[in-house]
């Protein structure tokens, strides 16, 4: 693509984002995105016509409520490729998410004996829940390691299971190391071994199209507010027959079809796992997300998202005294560099590029039993989204290249 | 915007060539300091002879923050009461999370350079670890 017709794209790309201006740089997609008009409008939209509780009223405008909150399920059903609406849970976010299926699941049908299988770079979201899980149930957690490149090989893989493996919770994009792991290669051989697959896709869904049939996964979690949505409103996607066995997650009002004074019946998927007031607004701004991704194209996105971190990797590589973890070639990066600048700490790094208006994450990116594999107890990591621009990564390499003597450091 | 101007060369002189960052053999009080979230992680050793900080140092590892700080809250300690440091301490910890009078500014030395931090708050638990694991030490 020329330059001129990039620029162009920018500007179109980057007028819907009201808070992406000359002021910032904002390369921390990856912690959160940044929202475009029709996806903050929409939350008001949504308490101005259409507010009421949603599943509970008989009259108009709860109907009304309802159905946009039905339509926005559907919208992400359709996103993701699940079979049924019954699949698609609405949480609070990612991390809620993998909670679920740890305390409903996990809890419920692991052992002692059995085993937990999870990748080296799981964000704490997918280790932490694990972890307790194995404490209550006597069962253990496995690690499978990356090389050195970010990558989890098959061979890895198929040596870290053994028959006692019950559950692989990996993620398909890794937060710091932006490598995408072959969710579809390794649930396929979890299920041969006779294991559950539950799928991180916090970073994957936003950037590239994620299709949970084809993948074959049994649970995908993700939050909405990292693919242009609102915070506050994430997804959990489970096989239905998986979700039919499990118990209630939270207990209380909207997830029962009948309550005695001494029991309840629950109610039908995906309600079931939907206790209490639901986020409904949030799940309309989820709904007008995705539909703004779709209207700019997965394609596109996926296309200048490439464009960019080649871009922003050959600067960064050229740049003195930085490192970048993970794979050499930066297709295999998606968005994600993570550095270290020689003789600054992560945090003096964010902070100095902060007074040049650039937005960087610095610190452990909630993965440290990754970052102990590497090495290292903090990073910096610069994230991209399709709505970046080079001007912005141009900003970002400069400054950075001013760390080191405003640290002190002769040249 | 907000600007991090702590990054000053008094900050940077500290935390390249720190003046009491090695081992101590004859201290005899010792205490390590840790932020978790961001590994800043110090060691911390006194002298201590009749209630006087004879001599001091500390090792460790951390942003320029951290080090400097605990380099420059030695400067002030050595030579003081253990009474008179924790003084200085509760001066100091006043200066990043509020406000001080001018004359306490002057007493806090150099370590009166981190005031700004106040506007990071991020930033205050490294500024604070020198600080807080000697009163941790010595109370
Ligand atoms: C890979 C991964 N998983 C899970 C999460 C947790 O997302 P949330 O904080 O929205 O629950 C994140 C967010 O940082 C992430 O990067």
């Amino acid at each position: 693509m020329q330059t001129e017709e990039r620029r162009q794209q920018d500007h179109k790309i980057r007028k819907d984002f009201p808070l992406l201006t000359e002021d910032i740089a904002y390369l921390d997609s990856a912690a959160t995105a940044q929202k475009p008009e029709t996806v903050i409008d929409a939350e008001a939209v949504f308490y101005k016509q259409y507010n009421a509780n949603p599943l509970r009223g008989l009259y108009q405008l709860s109907v009304e409520a309802t159905n946009r909150y039905e339509e926005a399920r559907e919208c992400v059903r359709a996103f993701i490729g699940a079979a049924s609406t019954e699949e698609i849970i609405f949480t609070r976010n990612a991390t809620e998410s993998l909670n679920l299926v740890a305390y409903s699941y996990g809890m419920h049908v692991l052992r002692e004996g059995d085993e937990i299988l999870v990748s080296i770079m799981e964000h704490h979201s997918n280790f932490l829940p694990w972890l307790q899980v194995a404490q209550s149930s006597g069962a253990q957690v496995r690690f499978v390691e990356c090389d050195g490149q970010g990558r989890i090989t098959e061979e890895r893989f198929r040596a870290a299971l053994t028959p006692r493996t019950k559950l692989v919770a990996m993620t398909q994009i890794s937060n710091v190391l932006g490598c995408l792991n072959d969710i579809a290669l390794f649930a396929r051989i979890a299920h041969e071994n006779g294991a559950v697959f539950v799928a991180d896709g916090a970073q994957s869904v936003p950037h590239i199209p994620v299709d949970v049939q084809a993948l074959d996964v049994d649970f995908l979690a993700f939050s909405g507010h990292k693919m242009l949505g609102p915070m506050g409103i994430g997804v959990l996607y489970g096989k239905r027959a998986l979700l039919q066995q499990m118990p209630p997650f939270l207990y209380g009002g909207e997830m029962i079809e009948k309550v005695t004074r001494t029991g309840a019946t629950y109610a039908e998927l995906p309600h079931k796992f939907e206790a209490g007031t639901v986020n409904a607004a949030g799940a309309y701004g989820l709904q007008k997300a995705i539909e703004y991704m779709q209207q700019i194209g997965l394609e596109t996105i996926q296309e200048r998202e490439a464009f960019l971190t080649q871009y922003a990797y050959a600067k960064l590589r050229e740049t003195p005294y930085v490192t970048i973890f993970g794979a050499d070639d930066p297709a295999e990066h998606h968005g994600i560099l993570t550095f270290r600048l020689e003789g600054a700490h992560p945090h003096d790094v964010a902070a100095i590029l902060s007074d040049s208006g650039v937005c960087v994450r610095a610190g452990h990116h909630c993965a440290q039993p990754l970052l102990q594999h590497l090495g290292v107890s903090s990073t910096t990591r610069a994230s991209l989204a399709f709505y970046n621009t080079t001007e912005e990564i141009d900003r970002f390499v400069e400054v950075l290249q001013t760390v080191r003597r405003k640290l002190g450091h002769a040249e | 915007m907000q600007n991090n101007s702590f990054y000053n060369e008094i900050l940077t002189e500290h935390n390249l060539h720190p003046y009491h960052k090695h081992g101590l053999a004859d201290a005899n009080l010792e205490l390590e300091g840790v932020n978790p979230s961001c590994g800043d992680d110090i060691i911390l050793r006194l002298k201590v002879v009749d209630d006087v900080i004879v001599d001091g140092a500390y090792e460790g590892e951390g942003c320029a923050i951290s080090q400097a700080s605990a380099d420059m809250m030695l400067d002030l300690l050595i030579g003081k009461s253990k009474e008179e440091g924790l003084r200085l301490a509760d001066i100091f910890s006043r200066m990043i999370k509020d406000k001080i009078s001018d004359e306490e500014l002057e007493e806090l030395e150099e370590a009166g350079v981190l005031a700004d931090i106040s506007h990071m708050p991020a930033r205050v638990k490294c500024a604070m670890l020198g600080w807080r694991t000697f009163r941790e030490m010595v109370e």
